[in-house]
């Protein structure tokens, strides 16, 4: 089995790719983290890849690690959009712009 | 798809898909360990978490905002532009073809190197991950 890194290369190219444009798309607040989710995975993708053809365990090591940071992240993110809807009854970035000035 | 589609709890089952796809790409890649925990924390974790607050909050796509087209139209650009960048400067890669060996990705190997090389790294993750949720609970209280 032998599939070139570039492949990969490409596809987690692509996938942060779609993560940015969503991120600039979209104005719901929690598309937005899955977006940046999505982001997050791509450089998963992209380590996982390498690591694999050079034979390199460290790069796993951290994939393990962003998928940790990852998950705290949003546990954090969620509570802070719970606490603003609350707030203001929206998650609309437009909104949500008093940390503006 | 995650994108573009209206409803957000649409764009959170089009994300788990996405990262089931994900998931096979990390069993190909020899990455057994990664796989399963991708599956269980993604899938089963971050998912769940990120449906439970769009049912609580009751989003649906009525409720959903939207932008201008204008706006809409720039971010496309953006996007665009950003893919143009990338791939510009990633098109000159040259082929690299090394064959793999079979037991980097297995859970022997990178236990051994994560409670060796990395064991400090390990033990702040955790610590990272409590702070985290003694964070979540504090700002999700009233």
């Amino acid at each position: 089995m032998n599939i070139p890194v570039e492949y990969y290369l490409w596809l987690s190219l692509a996938l942060f790719c779609i993560g940015v444009l969503g991120v600039l798309y979209r104005r719901n607040a929690i598309i937005i983290f899955m977006c940046i989710e999505l982001m997050l995975n791509a450089v998963n993708v992209l380590l996982v890849a390498f690591s694999t053809y050079l034979n390199d365990v460290d790069g796993q090591v951290f994939v393990f690690f962003i998928m940790a940071v990852a998950a705290a992240e949003v546990a954090v993110g969620l509570a802070i959009l719970i606490m603003m809807y609350r707030n203001t009854r929206t998650t609309d970035i437009d909104i949500l712009n008093r940390l503006k000035w | 798809m995650v994108v573009f589609s209206k409803s957000p709890v649409h764009s959170v089952l089009y994300l788990i898909i996405t990262f089931f796809c994900i998931g096979g790409h990390y069993v190909l890649l020899n990455a057994q360990f990664l796989a399963v925990v991708h599956i269980i924390v993604y899938a089963g974790a971050i998912m769940v978490l990120f449906l439970y607050v769009l049912m609580l909050l009751n989003l649906n796509r009525e409720s959903e905002p939207h932008k201008s087209t204008v706006m809409k139209v720039a971010a496309v650009i953006c996007g665009g532009l950003i893919m143009v960048l990338l791939v510009g400067s990633l098109r000159g890669t040259e082929q690299m073809m090394i064959t793999q060996s079979t037991d980097i990705g297995m859970v022997k190997t990178l236990g051994k190197v994560m409670f060796t090389d990395f064991l400090l790294p390990f033990e702040i993750t955790s610590i990272l991950l409590l702070a985290a949720m003694v964070g979540a609970v504090m700002i999700g209280k009233k």
